[in-house]
């Protein structure tokens, strides 16, 4: 139930987002993240933004395995 | 492999093998397997779905804690609701997971069966609206969940005062997480190795808010996201520390978690509760654990305004929902799993709730 889900801030009204989460629009309130503007990233969860999240990252992960594969190939280790 | 998504499955299988080493390489060093524990249901759902636990080998035994908020609030405490949502005059506004929950006496779903009131939510703020639309009636949240929940709760009891209303009121379970963790350390019933942190409460308070597990239990700690990539990464780093003999908190989770979490969200709850002794289903009384209505909010406080005290719950004998979430126990290690104990016919919450351990291997372990 901790479940926070992305979506992108369409506008902002009177301190409610209105926030595309994977084509459905929601409204998040802003009291714990009052900073989000438009065209910004955040995570949602029972109706409020939770915090800012920057889309660049979302690739982070994956960049990270690319590291590791490079560390694997340099101690020669076997792909299964 | 199934599971795994196909776009970077070559690149998961060689972070699978690469587990797979490093994990021998620490059961070597431990002198037996490396017992992991994720402390979060969305992770326990991940790791079935993806199947990591069968990916690792022998090597790792992953168990999964206290990390369903569901599961871990105490039977009395439903009982507590169901007793709410019975009264004439009153309204038991719940998250959707905690409807179908045993308590001692049933479950709310029953309880609505039967006449009860029960007002599913998906924000706390709908119990706000519907306190405005009944005023003759009294509306009660029934507060559940960790860090990530309870600050917007916390807006929820803010916002009742703000409007003057008098007829909301909430019945807080609302717990936080790095106790639960230190107290299942200190327990020594199962050797942990490490922690799998939970991605969205850690979005809240931040990755150093595990820093005395590391530091002073000696237990290495790892917030992660929630894709099997995000997941496998801190499995990786965590057996790296047990190998190298390290126990420090890392991040694989940086895109949404900083070190220092979400100020205005922790602001919000601790401007609402104060922490105190909170039981945890299967686990007991853990000091600091729990989230309580602070006196100067005491008026919203659904024990103080309907004079109720928490009665002791009891759970069904044949449930070992305790020992799973504890991390003693696998879900495929309880005689019940499956037969006696099924999503449909569950009889302890870890089979209920979507997020439950028992409720994730039974969904996956035909897939």
């Amino acid at each position: 139930m901790c479940l926070a889900v992305p979506g992108r801030v369409e506008a902002i009204e009177e301190s409610v987002a209105v926030v595309d989460v994977g084509g459905a629009t929601v409204r998040a309130r802003l009291d714990l993240c009052p900073d989000a503007e438009p065209g910004e990233w955040v995570l949602v969860h029972a109706g409020f933004a939770l915090e800012k999240v920057d889309e660049e990252y979302a690739q982070e992960t994956l960049a990270l395995f690319a590291e590791l594969d490079e560390i694997k190939a340099a101690l020669g280790q076997e792909s299964p | 492999m199934s599971g795994l998504p196909k776009a970077t499955g070559q690149m998961l299988e060689r972070m699978v093998a690469d587990c797979r080493g490093l994990a021998a390489k620490a059961a070597d060093r431990l002198g037996g397997r490396v017992h992991l524990m994720e402390v979060c249901g969305t992770h326990s759902h991940a790791i079935a779905r993806a199947g990591i636990r069968s990916l690792l080998g022998e090597a790792v035994r992953l168990v999964s804690g206290p990390g369903c908020p569901v599961c871990v609030t105490d039977a009395g405490q439903i009982d507590l609701c169901l007793e709410l949502a019975s009264r004439p005059d009153t309204i038991l506004a719940t998250f959707g997971d905690m409807v179908r929950v045993p308590g001692s006496q049933g479950t709310l779903a029953e309880t609505r069966a039967r006449g009860g009131s029960v007002k599913v939510v998906y924000s706390p703020m709908e119990a706000v609206k519907a306190a405005q639309e009944a005023p003759d009636r009294q509306v009660v949240m029934a507060g559940v969940g960790f860090e990530t929940t309870a600050p917007t709760v916390a807006c929820m009891v803010r916002e009742a005062d703000r409007l003057g209303l008098r007829n909301l009121s909430l019945l807080s379970a609302h717990k936080v997480v790095p106790p639960a963790l230190r107290a299942l350390v200190a327990a020594e019933e199962v050797a942990l190795h490490g922690f799998i942190c939970p991605g969205h409460v850690s979005v809240v308070i931040g990755s150093n808010a595990y820093r005395s597990i590391a530091d002073e239990y000696g237990v290495p700690c790892v917030v992660a996201g929630f894709e099997p990539a995000d997941i496998l990464l801190a499995i990786r780093m965590l057996l790296q520390q047990v190998v190298d003999g390290d126990a420090k908190v890392e991040n694989a989770y940086r895109r949404a978690v900083t070190p220092e979490g979400n100020r205005h969200a922790v602001e919000a709850m601790d401007s609402v509760f104060a922490v105190g002794e909170a039981s945890w289903r299967g686990i007991g009384i853990i000091p600091g654990s729990g989230l309580l209505l602070r006196e100067e909010w005491s008026a919203y406080d659904a024990m103080r305004r309907f004079a109720l005290s928490a009665p002791e719950g009891y759970d069904h004998p044949a449930c070992h929902c305790g020992e799973i979430l504890r991390g003693a126990r696998l879900p495929v290690e309880c005689p019940a799993f499956g037969s006696a104990c099924t999503p449909a016919r569950p009889l302890g919450p870890c089979m209920v709730s979507s997020e439950g351990a028992c409720a994730a291997e039974h969904r996956y372990q035909a897939a």
